[in-house]
């Protein structure tokens, strides 16, 4: 699309153009057909919900354009999602933010359903309750049975809200890979070797909140995961990321624990507020990979197998090359309709392959379409389930 | 504190400059809602240390509100007054820390879901300003150069892929002394077209000699000030606590000659080159960031009629207090990650240029360092064109510049 072209219309305008751009795309290569055309909204009422199912939900963090992923340009840095998950996916192609575009306040506001408004660098909980709290009261789940791993010391508390009638004793356990190695190499004396993997946060990169919420210590994760700290960290010194070491510690769970609620951010991709495009996008190329061993990881295991959805989602985007407000995709900082416009994918047994949804949801849609999913009520979300994919 | 309540002495401790315009502009001021004031404030309490461009700017923005007849000044700062502000916001010294205003001001917008309306009202109010005075003439159009990819022998990256739908890609560009003859042709440039901050140089390493006539910065000349900010910022990342607000408050308050630029040079570009790296996000660590920018920002500010960037090689990612201690090791580089930031932010230059008054005549030449690829913008050349036929370099400059 020639500057000139968008130099004439409005923000929403161009995130219309682009997500067309994107649908048009994804039917030439997938020759994936409309929900609509011969999927009705309503296909799963009334239907018993099984009780063995399993979710994954895996946030494509930390924001990422279209340009950098399902536009011409960018489908380079994608192959695993296009060629590998969206022949398998549902493919919802205007999944709006309308939140805050900070990644702890808007990976809130997707677990719990509501646009959370606390400063995004507070420790704090969210005020509402997540979808960990909703899944184990209303479906009297233990508390192994959700499960939060997360990217930094900042998302302690996205395991269980301050809200009332939920919230201590009824949220996700959280684990935080990096405190965790940072705590197994405190006493090592070749810690210099896993300094690239722990980085707590990109976007203000001497940021360290004080940590407090129910995130697992050390002696913790030995006996949860039977992992043992020298076993973790000798792990550890092949990884390459943060990222990759979030998806073993996520792969250890589902071995050892097998919950059936699993949240996994990502967030190398945040690397990208230092400025450095090759590092941004080195990010988009790692998650990408590390996206399709995750679905790789579930149908290879009998726990999972048949029985699991995978919902893939980035918590936002990034600015537009277009907006001077901005700094193109290094920030998240002007709201416009490209940074607030993503897709979501969603894979399992129950959904239909390789077809696209064009019309606008929201990123707080996700809860209620997981409640519809696993049978619980995300009664204080203002999201609505997805029909296409509840 | 409110706008009305504004008087002579409240900018007391303003710099000269900066207090003389306020108390001309005075009866204004005070007429202004407090979503807006403070941002205007932010602006004019550095008057002293703006690029002439900028003060033109501000000035424009004071004709075109002073001007205005009562009701069309209600309407055009309505959307501006109709935000629902918290009364902490009020209570803030918002006269003489508006920077810091801005920031709570931001935050408050995203809490309350008012941001959306802020960026349209910004947005509609930038429109009006540009359109209620016609852009002065320029001396000459614009001409931004980027030179990329110093260091990379091979590369494999397609190269320029943004810029090539805007002009003519050439594949067999014979560039010998490429950097000097470019760099002449800046230099002709800003001795033709003598204007104060119109004709910068901005280099990724160490810089070249240049004429005076051309406005000179460069990352390793910076290394002096970028160690004392990265000390700064190493010790707040080892402490046990970390205030965000307090350390942005900090870097905001240093001073030039605190962080070790030449209080007896120019005072100007002094205040410019700290706000690049107090202000600007990974100009501290990596030096194709730091170009990136610095070039938008004096576009954006300085509005220049040259601009000459190079890119060199940043250092490899690392983690955070490793890069920070830069000074203290000898970085290993990352050329070929370097020349696809730089390749972004070429692109990212022309688009900054494209925004500044005269974008239809403005031209503009990428080319990969020591190899025979280029890119070149300009009226009177095709876009999305590819030329295969050789041509010397020094005629690709003289045909756009």
């Amino acid at each position: 699309m020639p500057l000139a072209d968008l130099k004439a219309r409005k923000p929403h305008d161009i995130s219309q153009a682009i997500s067309l751009s994107r649908r048009n795309f994804l039917r030439t290569v997938t020759g994936a057909g409309s929900a609509a055309a011969f999927f009705g909204p309503a296909r799963l009422r009334g239907m018993a919900v099984p009780k063995n199912r399993k979710a994954v939900v895996v946030t494509f963090g930390g924001g990422a354009r279209d340009d950098e992923t399902f536009m011409a340009d960018g489908q380079e840095n994608i192959p695993h999602l296009l060629k590998e998950l969206v022949p398998q996916a549902t493919f919802l192609t205007n999944v709006v933010n309308k939140g805050i575009l900070g990644h702890y306040v808007a990976t809130a506001s997707m677990v719990t359903g509501v646009y959370e408004t606390f400063n995004n660098f507070a420790a704090v909980s969210p005020n509402n309750p997540t979808v960990f709290e909703y899944f184990r009261k209303d479906l009297k789940r233990p508390a192994t049975d959700a499960w939060v791993v997360a990217p930094s010391n900042g998302f302690a508390r996205i395991g269980e809200s301050a809200n009332k009638q939920y919230g201590p004793g009824l949220g996700a356990g959280v684990i935080l890979p990096k405190r965790l190695l940072s705590a197994a190499l405190s006493s090592a004396s070749d810690g210099a070797r896993y300094q690239h993997l722990l980085r707590d946060n990109y976007e203000t990169p001497l940021y360290a909140p004080s940590l407090a919420g129910r995130q697992i210590e050390l002696d913790q994760m030995a006996a949860v995961l039977k992992l043992s700290v020298d076993d973790f960290a000798a792990h550890a010194r092949n990884l390459v990321s943060p990222d990759e070491l979030s998806v073993y510690i996520a792969k250890q769970l589902m071995r050892q624990l097998s919950p059936s609620l699993l949240w996994i951010t990502l967030h190398d991709i945040d690397i990208a507020h230092s400025g450095t495009f090759s590092l941004y996008v080195d990010g988009i190329k790692r998650t990408d990979r590390l996206c399709a061993e995750l679905w790789q990881a579930i149908q290879k295991d009998p726990e999972y197998a048949d029985k699991t959805t995978m919902y893939i989602l980035p918590d936002f985007g990034r600015d537009s090359d277009i907006d001077s407000g901005g700094n193109g995709f290094q920030h998240h900082r002007t709201g416009d309709a490209i940074s607030r416009t993503t897709w979501m994918m969603v894979l399992g047994p129950d959904v239909k392959q390789n077809v696209v949804v064009d019309r606008r949801v929201e990123s707080t849609d996700l809860i209620p379409t997981l409640g519809a999913y696993f049978g619980f009520d995300a009664r204080l979300s203002t999201g609505k389930p997805i029909a296409e994919v509840a | 504190m409110l706008p009305n309540r504004l008087t002579p002495g409240s900018f007391a401790g303003y710099p000269p400059e900066a207090r003389q315009l306020a108390i001309q502009q005075i009866a204004l001021l005070q007429r202004l809602p407090l979503a807006f004031l403070p941002l205007l404030l932010r602006e004019l309490i550095v008057y002293d240390w703006k690029f002439p461009a900028e003060r033109a700017d501000l000035g424009r923005q004071f004709t075109y509100l002073g001007t205005m007849a009562a009701g069309p000044f209600q309407t055009a700062m309505s959307a501006f007054a109709q935000l629902k502000l918290a009364r902490e916001l009020e209570q803030t010294d918002w006269v003489h820390s508006p920077a810091i205003f801005s920031e709570q001001l931001s935050a408050h917008l995203w809490a309350t879901h008012q941001i959306d309306a802020f960026r349209a009202a910004a947005v509609d109010y930038v429109q009006k300003v540009s359109a209620s005075a016609p852009d002065p003439a320029l001396p000459t159009h614009r001409l931004g150069i980027a030179v990329i990819g110093q260091g990379v022998a091979k590369n494999d990256y397609r190269l320029f892929r943004k810029l090539r739908p805007q002009g003519v890609y050439f594949t067999q560009v014979k560039h010998t002394g490429g950097v000097a003859l470019l760099l002449k042709a800046a230099a002709a440039r800003a001795d033709a077209h003598p204007v104060p901050y119109g004709h910068w140089y901005i280099d990724g390493g160490a810089s070249l000699a240049v004429p005076k006539s051309i406005t000179r910065i460069s990352y390793n000349a910076l290394s002096g000030p970028r160690a004392t900010l990265q000390d700064r910022m190493q010790k707040t990342y080892e402490a046990a606590v970390f205030d965000p607000e307090a350390f942005r408050t900090m870097l905001a308050q240093i001073k030039p000659e605190e962080a070790g630029l030449n209080s007896g040079g120019d005072e100007v570009l002094n205040r410019f080159q700290l706000s690049l790296l107090t202000e600007g996000s990974g100009t501290q660590v990596f030096s194709t960031t730091f170009v990136q920018w610095a070039a938008r920002e004096a576009l954006r500010r300085g509005q220049p009629l040259t601009l000459f960037t190079r890119f060199a090689p940043r250092q490899r990612e690392k983690q955070m207090n490793e890069l920070l201690a830069e000074q203290q090791r000898k970085p290993e580089l990352d050329p070929q990650g370097s020349l696809i930031d730089a390749d972004m932010g070429a692109y990212y230059t022309w688009l900054n240029q494209q925004r500044l008054p005269g974008e239809e005549k403005s031209a503009f030449l990428a080319w990969f360092e020591d190899h025979d690829e280029a890119v070149a913008i300009a009226p009177t050349l095709e876009r999305g064109k590819r030329s295969d036929t050789p041509i010397d370099l020094a005629d690709l400059i003289a045909r756009i510049a």
